[in-house]
Formats: C-alpha cells, sequence, structure tokens
C-alpha cells in the first residue's frame, strides 16, 4: 500500500543516476540530508530572531559607558563585512567547480573562502580584545550582554562554518570530492550562506543603527 | 565521444535542479551589487551623521534605507548564491516561512517593549 503512493523513480525522482547511486530514493524526490540543513537553517532564523529582538529591546537603555555610540568601530567592520560577502562569492564558485568536476576551481576558491571567514575571526576577537580594553565586559551594562551574544554566537557559528569548510577542503585535497558528492560541498556553502546573511542583517542593526 | 554529450549535466552526475544553477558571471555580477549595496550603506550612515543640507536630509529616514538595502542583499544570497530561485519550493517553504515567524517575533517584541516603557513612564 505505501510502496503504491511512492513516486516512482522514472517518473518522479530529480536526482541523478550519480546521486541516486548514493542516497536511496525519497518520497519528495530530493535528498534528505539537503532538506535536514535547509530545516536546520530555518530553525536558526528563529535562534538568531530571538538574539536580534533582544539587542534592540536593550538598545539605548543603558544606564552607564561604554555606549554604542562611545565604542563601535565601523572601517574595522565594514571591513570584516566585505570579506564575508566575498567568502559567499568564493565558496559559491568553489561549488560550482565541484559540481563541474573542476578541481583546480574548487581547491582554489574553497581555499579563498576558508582565508576570508579565519580573518573575519580573528577580526572579531581583535574587537572584542579592544571591548575589553576598553572596560565593555558582558556584565557592563545592557548594551555589552545584548552585543557580546549577538555578535558572538554569530562568530561562534563563522567559527564553525570555518571548521566544516575545512574539512571539505581535506577530503577535496585528497581527491574525495567528485561531482556526484558536491552536496557535501553544498551542504557546508548553504550554512555559510546563512551564517553570511545573518552578517547583513546584523551589521546595520548593531552598527550602523547606533 | 561526443563532446557535448561528456559535458551534459546528467553525464557530470548532475542534479536537474544543479545544472540549471546560473554559472560563475552571474555570481560575481552579484558580488560586485552585494559589495557596491555595502558601500552605499557606509556612505549613507556617513552622510547621515555629517552637518550639511544631505545629512540633514537622510538622518530620519537613515533607518529605513539601511533596512532596505540590508533586505536587498539578503534576497539576493538567498536566491542566487543559495539557490532558493532555481531549486525546489519546498526550500523556499523551509526557510521563508521560519523567517516570516521571525520578522513577526522581532516586530513584536519591540512594540510589546515600547508599549511596556511607554506604560512606565506615564505615557498611555
Amino acid at each position: 500500500m505505501t510502496r503504491d503512493l511512492l513516486p516512482t523513480r522514472t517518473t518522479e525522482f530529480s536526482l541523478s543516476d550519480h546521486a541516486h547511486a548514493l542516497h536511496p530514493p525519497t518520497a519528495t524526490g530530493l535528498d534528505n540530508r539537503k532538506v535536514a540543513i535547509w530545516t536546520f537553517i530555518g530553525s536558526e532564523c528563529l535562534f538568531f530572531a530571538s538574539l536580534i529582538s533582544t539587542y534592540l529591546i536593550y538598545k539605548g537603555r543603558d544606564t552607564k559607558g561604554p555606549t554604542p555610540d562611545e565604542i563601535l568601530q565601523i572601517p574595522l567592520v565594514t571591513f570584516g563585512t566585505a570579506l564575508l560577502l566575498f567568502s559567499s562569492l568564493f565558496v559559491v564558485l568553489a561549488l560550482n567547480g565541484a559540481q563541474r568536476g573542476n578541481r583546480k576551481a574548487l581547491i582554489g576558491w574553497l581555499a579563498a573562502t576558508i582565508v576570508c571567514g579565519i580573518f573575519f575571526v580573528s577580526m572579531q576577537v581583535y574587537e572584542f580584545q579592544h571591548f575589553m580594553h576598553e572596560g565593555l565586559k558582558l556584565q557592563t551594562n545592557l548594551f555589552g550582554a545584548s552585543f557580546y551574544t549577538l555578535t558572538g554566537f554569530h562568530g561562534t557559528h563563522v567559527t564553525i562554518g570555518v571548521i566544516w569548510l575545512i574539512t571539505v577542503f581535506i577530503t577535496a585535497l585528497r581527491g574525495k570530492l567528485p561531482p556526484e558528492r558536491a552536496l557535501n560541498l553544498e551542504m557546508a556553502a548553504l550554512y555559510w550562506h546563512f551564517v553570511d546573511v545573518v552578517w547583513i542583517v546584523i551589521f546595520p542593526v548593531v552598527y550602523l543603527m547606533k | 565521444m561526443d563532446t557535448h554529450a561528456a559535458h551534459a549535466p546528467e553525464a557530470q552526475g548532475l542534479d536537474p535542479h544543479e545544472a540549471s544553477h546560473p554559472g560563475p558571471g552571474l555570481y560575481i555580477k552579484i558580488g560586485v551589487v552585494l559589495f557596491v549595496l555595502t558601500a552605499l550603506e557606509v556612505a549613507a550612515y556617513e552622510v547621515a551623521h555629517r552637518p550639511g543640507a544631505l545629512g540633514t536630509f537622510l538622518e530620519p529616514i537613515l533607518v529605513p534605507v539601511l533596512l532596505l538595502l540590508s533586505a536587498g542583499k539578503f534576497a539576493l544570497v538567498a536566491m542566487y548564491y543559495m539557490h532558493l530561485k532555481q531549486d525546489s519550493k519546498l526550500f523556499s517553504g523551509l526557510f521563508v516561512f521560519p523567517l516570516i515567524i521571525a520578522a513577526v517575533v522581532i516586530v513584536s517584541l519591540i512594540a510589546l517593549f515600547i508599549y511596556h516603557y511607554s506604560y512606565q513612564r506615564g505615557m498611555l
């Protein structure tokens, strides 16, 4: 009975022959791993929404400094934002290379993505150290608490993304990322793009709407 | 061997959705647009905080301008880099539905706290 309800491979499944060999048929015709990563990304939207709304609610309600006006550095963070945007471009070019079997493009663009990610995390570590030196700690005021929580969680996501991309990079270096396994990179890339779009929201909300 | 057949999406193990993904040319164009939009955001912030006619004009509308530019960047990355424009609509649903809930949560909480603080100050 259940078998009858499932679509047949020849008529409705969109997975290619190679990908099909790596993944059993699904009722949706879509790879379950890709559905899973999108579901995860959807849940992450709600996670960051709660952090962003907390930041906005507490914005401007500090009884003592340092306040955002006194401490935030626009040029440094603009550079970090540009790095993250470029890394999104690089990872999509790496994915394009992986899907077309272009190993040189895959490895080159993936390495560039990882370098951008490491620079972004370094920028954030430097920024946090600078703020600590200026007297802004997690417990200093509402701005400190909400700022470090929001940007700290984002930075943690970027760090996890960098580690994930490095594992994919090592797999690619070993020649174990042929086109039919490009989904392994696509999932990491989707996560990476999500981290980028979250920063696209955080950057103006925290740094430009002071 | 037929060269064209060897480069066909199926021959390369590509999913038909993957085969419809844009090429590097479009990705680079979108990258340039994203960079320009970021530069515009920073420029709007700088101009709004400087004395002068343009700064006076821009300051009250800075937040909507920044939100608009940010939404544009968000949409470009989601549609083209995350391939929501070409991929299955199920993925769009899995992303957009929580996104709508997230936006509602943010707006509702801000409205609730504005009401709360106004009430505390006796403004209501």
